[in-house]
């Protein structure tokens, strides 16, 4: 410890560089082998040579390439840029309630989003409509910025953060079994659509959602990343913040915005997916022994990436062919961080 | 920035007629200072008068309800906030919660005005952060993370983040708040000493009034929703004002050395104390936690036990200053040991100026009252305790 200390500083920003590096670099490996697994893995399996045989060849009209092409190949696609969304969403929400354990699944904005998605979903089924990628990411928004404005109204009046975390888990609650109502209420044909897709799961994603959400969460990613000094200076309080210039208003609206985007995106396509807006930039902040956002953004994306590609992987490979619910895989590894994570703080009342 | 050649000229920091609160009803209104560079200036004043509000103000964190504010002669509502950021540097009470972050990365914070869009620091805010942590004296553990650190090492790296700021004025609400005595003075040290090297202005709240005396080039008295008291230490710290601010007893405060005595035993002296040159100051507090009240004499009054008297006797006896001790104050001060139930010595032998003062032992002899030589005699021997 003491010969630590005696660096300089200089080393001690290459310390940290290096780690940086070994960090990202191991969760892009975890990641590359991930995502082979899981392009090998399925109900038919392929080996490695031949799935990459398949993707070099293009799009062919063999069985075994429309497997990897129309199936596995969008669906890992979705998996790791939602994961990497929703590690954002959540590394967002916890910068700014300054807590934690806050993430778009604890707070109730995935289940208002959910909520409005299923209310859209049937009111288009309904009239006879198909509902477009777009309109679900309008509706998901909608729903997310909705839930968010209530858990807000609501953080203004209670002082603690767990009291927050109860807010936000009693909005999810009520708008949850507001869309249990509507799912009950519905046709059957909406309902088998509306009971997939509301359990969470990154199946059936098709090429052209795979391409909406790249262009989201490229854009938000972007965005997120050139925050990323503000977010270090409203880390330290908002005081502080302002008085070296930040204008904490906009970037208070700015951080609501992307991430409600971000989990409105997720919701969209996938539905709503536990915890790994907590786990992920956890993970991220422990590996990297720093919480600078600079350098949290990006290893936050990749371990969200890697998490939801692999609780992907184990939620349809464990008990194959029945496919498990993604978010009940997350939860299983998520929960536990998020326990460790209640007890571990001391000051968190 | 011109700083450096305009502070030459304007004043650092110039209040004018500024009225200052939270709401549209202002908390204090009027207000004019002015802190010059190099200067300063400590705010004073019981809790909730407005010292922080106005800090505040200052610092821009809250819009003045009239009234304008001048940072080196450029009105503060015209300042862009990056240059507003590289001119005042605040640092309130309020304590960042961090995780995972070090004392380092909390200085840096302080470059956030002069560093790009990522904020990463170019070598010239190393070698600023670096200064500024040595002279705050934390840089040793630099390395250290802020959450697990002690409140006074934490007290530092902040007052090192305002400081690396570079900042022509600097604001600091309680800037010795969390620090031990020893702190507390290299703290005010460094502050002062820099303020006159980099020829910054400090407006500083203290409640430490002793402190504030020690430390201030100017002293603001903010009270009943006015600053009109303003001046040098020597001109605010006296008796009565420094006891009317804080509605005290006038006795209670000593302005000499700047402290504060707790309340003296509100009744008749049941003993009385010959003392004198610091002899009996050892013993007047004993007394006055016993809550024993006590007469003293024959003292000067600007002997130390005589100022100590002032603020914890019932009743002082005292001489003419400079003068030796002389009859008539003998025999005034026979009258109070003639109602006191005994007497207390405190000198082992008398000089020259109170030789007379041993009469008052014969005194007290001859009518048959116990004397004794300190306090915890008296207190051990004392007859009816209750």
């Amino acid at each position: 410890m003491d010969r630590l200390r005696q660096h300089s500083s200089a080393s001690a920003r290459t310390r940290r560089a290096a780690r940086t590096a070994i960090v990202d670099g191991a969760l892009a490996c975890a990641l590359v082998a991930l995502v082979c697994l899981s392009l090998c893995v399925g109900s038919v399996g392929t080996s490695p040579t031949e799935v990459v045989g398949l993707i070099l060849q293009g799009p062919a009209d063999s069985t075994a390439s429309r497997i990897i092409w129309e199936i596995r190949l969008p669906r890992v696609a979705s998996a790791v840029l939602l994961g990497g969304a929703l590690s954002l969403s959540g590394y967002l929400l916890q910068t700014f309630f300054a807590n934690p354990i806050a993430d778009p699944f604890v707070l109730g904005i995935s289940s208002g989003a959910r909520l409005a998605v299923a209310l859209v979903m049937i009111v288009v089924l309904g009239a006879q409509g198909v509902m477009g990628p777009w309109m679900a990411v309008a509706a998901a928004l909608a729903g997310s910025l909705a839930a968010m404005g209530f858990v807000l109204a609501i953080a203004r009046r209670v002082r603690t953060q767990s009291m927050l975390i109860v807010a936000g888990v009693m909005v999810g609650y009520l708008c949850s079994a507001a869309t249990n109502f509507l799912i009950a209420f519905a046709d059957d044909q909406s309902i088998v659509n509306l009971q997939n897709w509301s359990q969470g799961s990154f199946s059936g994603a098709r090429w052209t959602d795979v391409a909406i959400i790249a262009v989201f969460v490229a854009a938000s990613f972007a965005i997120v990343l050139a925050l990323s000094k503000r977010l270090g200076a409203y880390q330290l309080g908002e005081g502080h913040a302002r008085s070296v210039g930040v204008n904490v208003i906009g970037l208070r609206l700015a951080i609501v915005l992307m991430s409600s985007l971000l989990s409105a995106c997720v919701v969209a396509f996938a539905g709503p997916v536990s915890f790994v807006g907590i786990a992920a930039p956890h993970i991220a902040k422990l590996a990297l022994g720093s919480s600078r956002p600079l350098l949290v953004t990006p290893t936050s994306f990749l371990a969200g990436a890697v998490f939801c590609c692999g609780c992907d992987l184990i939620a349809r490979t464990l008990f194959s062919p029945v496919e498990l619910s993604v978010s009940a895989v997350t939860a299983v590894f998520g929960a536990p961080i998020v326990i460790a994570l209640m007890l571990r703080k001391r000051s968190f009342r | 920035m011109s700083g450096g050649t305009m502070s030459t000229q304007a004043p650092a920091l110039e209040i004018d007629h500024v009225a200052i609160g939270h709401s549209a009803r202002p908390l204090v209104r009027d207000i004019d200072l002015v802190v010059h560079p190099g200067e300063v200036l400590v705010l004073i004043g019981p809790n909730g008068s407005g010292k922080t509000t106005l800090l505040r103000t200052i610092a821009g964190l809250l819009v003045p309800l009239a009234g304008t504010i001048s940072i080196c002669g450029t009105p503060a509502a015209t300042m862009s906030p990056r240059d507003r950021a590289r001119t005042v540097a605040a640092l309130f009470t309020e304590r960042p919660r961090t995780e995972l972050l070090t004392c380092k990365d909390i200085v840096e914070a302080g470059r956030y005005p002069y560093t790009g869009r990522f904020g990463i620091l170019g070598e010239k805010d190393e070698d600023e952060v670096k200064r500024c942590m040595e002279a705050t004296g934390c840089w040793t553990y630099r390395d250290r993370d802020f959450a697990h650190m002690s409140d006074g090492q934490r007290q530092r790296a902040l007052i090192a983040r305002a400081l690396c700021q570079q900042p022509r004025v600097l604001i600091l609400d309680e800037p010795t708040s969390y620090l031990d005595i020893r702190a507390q003075l290299d703290m005010l040290g460094l502050l002062r000493r820099y303020a006159r090297e980099r020829n910054v202005a400090i407006i500083a709240s203290l409640h430490d009034i002793g402190l504030a005396q020690k430390a201030a080039d100017t002293v603001v008295c903010i009270h009943d929703g006015a600053a009109d008291t303003q001046g040098s230490p020597a001109e605010v710290f006296c008796k009565p004002r420094i006891a009317s601010l804080y509605g005290l007893e006038p006795t209670a405060y000593n302005d000499t050395f700047g402290s504060f005595e707790l309340e003296r035993a509100a009744s008749a002296a049941r003993v009385f104390v010959v003392a004198g040159g610091g002899t009996g100051a050892t013993c007047f507090r004993t007394l006055q936690r016993a809550s024993i009240p006590f007469a003293a004499g024959v003292l000067h009054r600007h002997d130390v036990d005589g100022m100590l008297a002032d603020s914890l006797a019932a009743h002082v006896v005292y001489a003419k200053d400079l003068e030796p001790v002389d009859d008539d104050d003998i025999e005034r001060a026979k009258e109070q040991i003639a109602h006191c139930e005994a007497l207390i010595c405190c000198p082992e032998r008398f000089g020259t100026i109170c030789a007379c003062n041993a009469k008052l032992v014969e005194y007290a002899r001859a009518l048959g009252m116990p004397v004794y030589p300190t306090a915890e005699a008296y207190l051990a021997a004392r007859p009816h305790r209750s």
